[in-house]
């Protein structure tokens, strides 16, 4: 999720592109052939077992179970150096062949259409799969026996008991589970506590505040807000609609994600778009237009830019660049107006990093094994101190010291109690629509802040979308 | 001798014959299939008539792609062919002729090494550090030369001179080709005929419109058609230097880009393939009219 990779062609495909420059100008196309037709055959010789007490999900012992892992912000060594010995301990005759990749979709999507496919995927980065249409297409295991199955470690509880609410909801479609959202990320302003503290700067619950800080912020030399346009503007997306969201509740971008009409010209969407265009206009350096996150986050690190949007991974992303005494902290985005729906200390926590077991694989049974055991507390307790990042399985890491960003985020959870929302689905729903999205965003934010602008543009993309027979159509209550 | 010819001549072509057809022939004929079809890449193929092309009519995105294809199939060409004509001139015969021999300017077997290297990076490579180049804060090189009074020029962030700038690299990586495809072509003009333009008093001005362009047209046609279908790509340039892939807000979009989101992010393989049928006929009809409107007589 946060290694945005983008921008970086790997040696094959660049291989594959010079061939078909050269073959005729229509690369992508060329390339096609070979996904053409998979999918639609079964696939025969599944692994499976007996059911038992000990072995719940009927995984065939003996077989081997292969994995592919999004090695971005999150690493691989969570799976590497904790699930997998689990999973061996555990299945010590199931070999693991493991597959770490930048590119998912380069990596997996044809081994999927071959009829081919991996048991369990990370499905993440900048190159995942439109999982929307994996479901669709019957790619991915329903994963209902995985979440009625009995927790890995935490007696006396199904694996869907242990999770935070909304977790199995979050990778579900049409009502059926076939995701496992395995990190839990909690958006809003990051900043330097030392440097705030340092300044005398406090923490703003309204936008007066907000304004009246950001001017602060820009007499004493540093940028008050900034996000990087080039390839992060969906951090942007997610803060405009959040503030949406405080401003008209969660049903604002519930009805943003099923497309109704109206859905972006809302009063809520409207007033959002303006208070941030105005910050926009004011406080952002029309250069970030062509930076990228890691020289953005870079800024903020040598404390040139006191705000910015972006979730709880950030932290540890930026590990290495990270200079002592630099303390990571996150504010929810300020109450745009007196008469908000939700308080100040709402803030806007999803399950997030897609892993999925593939029905069309030869061992999806272990694939979703595999799951459960990452779900187990033990793993997910690893897993937040390996990558600094929270997961979906409840309190796991409750009462351990882990890291002043992490902590912080989890104060901010703390502190909204019922007031944590979920936010929208529409960008892994439709991924055209989000990066619409991320066009107009930048041109609000960096083009003179025309809020009605941003909302007309978003509302005709959205409709055409929803007039498109050729697009699957998900909803959410 | 007679019997063994065709055994011999399809030895030969087998080979590349079937290679041909499955990697290009078929896959534009499934292309083509695939064009009528809302496949979303995944699972199964539904038929649909002509309902992508009607899509892509109405599609404002195309429209502009296909502007920014336009611009660079007119300038590309033009920029890259005039200044590799110029270079390849002055390293070959723009020193002048000095005992019976035309030579090149001074140190012009340095610069034809120089020339070259751009050629031998890697697209993607070229991409990243010209992405340096033309940052748009003071971190960029560009910028950096400025001084500090000024505020940064914004290059890739500009939605006026973002494609300017993918098309100033373009020209920039292929000159040093051109100048060697070039150079090469000039050395085959004998040496005998600048020798009798000289003998008549002709200037370099005019050995280059009257003698080096009439007979390396054949050369410049091709490398026309070459940096035209060049010209229809441009996808790894944008893919990687530009802002938001393709803008700010679609400044620097180009065909093979939104057939590239389209197939492997929107999960529109239908429509992919609609645009990969425009492109074909796009680069067909452009290299059958260049090679049609630029024939000549043989001089």
């Amino acid at each position: 999720m946060s290694e945005i990779t983008k921008s970086e062609l790997d040696r094959r495909s660049l291989l594959r592109r010079a061939a078909a420059v050269g073959l005729a100008a229509t690369p992508a196309v060329g390339m096609l052939s070979a996904c053409v037709g998979g999918g639609a055959e079964e696939t025969a010789n599944q692994a499976t077992g007996t059911k038992s007490a000990d072995n719940p999900l009927g995984i065939d012992p003996k077989k081997p179970v292969e994995i592919v892992i999004f090695d971005g912000g999150l690493g691989t060594k969570y799976a590497t150096d904790v699930d997998t010995p689990m999973y061996k301990k555990k299945w010590p005759e199931s070999e693991v062949k493991f597959t770490a990749t930048q590119e998912v979709s380069t990596i997996v999507q044809p081994r999927l259409n071959a009829g081919d496919a991996p048991d369990m995927i990370n499905n993440s980065g900048a190159k995942m799969m439109d999982f929307g249409a994996i479901v669709a297409a019957g790619q991915a295991q329903d994963l209902s026996e995985l979440f009625a199955a009995p927790s890995f470690d935490i007696p006396g509880k199904t694996v869907a008991q242990t999770l935070v609410p909304g977790a199995v909801e979050q990778g579900s479609y049409d009502g059926k589970p076939f995701a496992v959202n395995y990190s839990y990320t909690v958006f809003g302003l990051w900043y330097n506590a030392t440097l705030f503290e340092k300044n005398g700067w406090t923490v703003p619950a309204t936008w007066a505040d907000f304004t009246a800080l950001c001017d602060k912020i820009k007499a004493a030399g540093v940028v008050p807000f900034g996000y990087a346009g080039s390839n992060a503007a969906y951090y942007m997306v997610r803060a405009l609609l959040t503030s949406a969201g405080k401003i008209g509740t969660e049903q604002v971008l519930k009805d943003i994600d099923n497309l109704k009409p109206g859905a972006w010209t809302a009063p809520a969407v409207l007033e959002a778009a303006k208070a941030w265009g105005e910050i926009g206009t004011k406080y952002l350096e029309k250069s970030f237009l062509g930076l990228k996150h890691t020289e953005v986050q870079l800024r903020q690190n040598q404390d040139k830019i006191a705000f910015y949007p972006c979730g709880s991974w950030l932290e540890n992303e930026q590990a290495k660049d990270t200079p002592p005494g630099f303390k990571y902290a996150v504010a929810p985005y300020p109450s745009v107006t007196a008469s908000d729906k939700l308080p100040a200390t709402a803030i806007n926590a999803a399950a997030g990093e897609i892993y999925f077991a593939s029905s069309k694989g030869k061992n999806p049974r272990g694939g979703m094994e595999y799951l459960r055991v990452m779900l187990s507390k033990q793993a997910a307790l690893e897993f937040t101190k390996l990558t600094k990042s929270l997961t979906v399985v409840a309190g796991a890491s409750d009462g351990i010291e882990i890291s002043p960003g992490l902590n912080s985020a989890n104060d901010a959870i703390t502190k909204a109690g019922k007031d944590v929302f979920m936010g929208y689905l529409f960008d892994t729903w439709y991924k055209k629509l989000h990066d619409e999205s991320l066009s107009a965003v930048n041109d609000l934010m960096f083009n003179g802040g025309d809020a009605q602008k941003f909302c007309d543009r978003m509302e005709t993309a959205a409709q055409a979308l929803a007039k498109d027979s050729s697009v699957k159509k998900q909803t959410r209550s | 001798m007679r019997h063994g010819k065709y055994p011999f001549i399809i030895g030969f072509l087998a080979v590349p014959v079937a290679l041909y057809a499955t990697f290009v022939v078929a896959a534009y004929v499934q292309t083509f299939q695939l064009s009528l079809t809302s496949w979303s890449g995944f699972g199964v193929i539904k038929y649909v008539g002509f309902d992508n092309f009607v899509k892509l009519w109405e599609d404002e995105l195309f429209w502009k792609s296909l502007r920014h294809n336009a611009y660079l199939l007119f300038l590309l060409p033009i920029l890259t062919i005039a200044l590799a004509l110029v270079f390849a001139f002055l390293l070959n015969v723009g020193g002048g002729t000095k005992g019976g021999v035309t030579r090149g300017v001074w140190g012009s077997k340095f610069y034809r090494v120089i020339f070259f290297f751009p050629q031998l990076m890697a697209l993607a490579i070229v991409a990243v550090i010209f992405g340096r180049v033309f940052s748009s804060d003071k971190s960029g090189m560009l910028n950096g030369l400025f001084p500090d009074s000024w505020s940064p020029w914004l290059f890739l962030a500009d939605e006026r001179w973002a494609l300017t700038c993918i098309l100033a690299v373009l020209v920039w990586q292929a000159v040093g080709f051109y100048v060697v495809l070039f150079s090469a072509g000039m050395g085959s003009i004998g040496e005998e005929i600048y020798e009798a333009a000289a003998l008549d008093g002709a200037t370099r001005v005019t050995l280059f419109f009257r003698i080096t362009l009439p007979l390396l047209w054949n050369t410049i046609q091709t490398g026309w058609v070459y940096l035209g279908i060049a010209a229809f790509d441009a996808f790894a340039l944008v893919n990687i230097m530009t802002v938001d892939r393709g803008g700010p807000d679609g400044a620097t979009s180009v065909l093979a880009m939104m057939i590239y989101r389209n197939t492997f992010e929107y999960s529109q393989v239908g429509y992919a393939s609609a645009l990969g049928v425009v492109l074909f006929f796009l680069t067909l009809t452009f290299a059958a009219l260049t090679l049609r409107v630029t024939r000549r007589d043989a001089v």
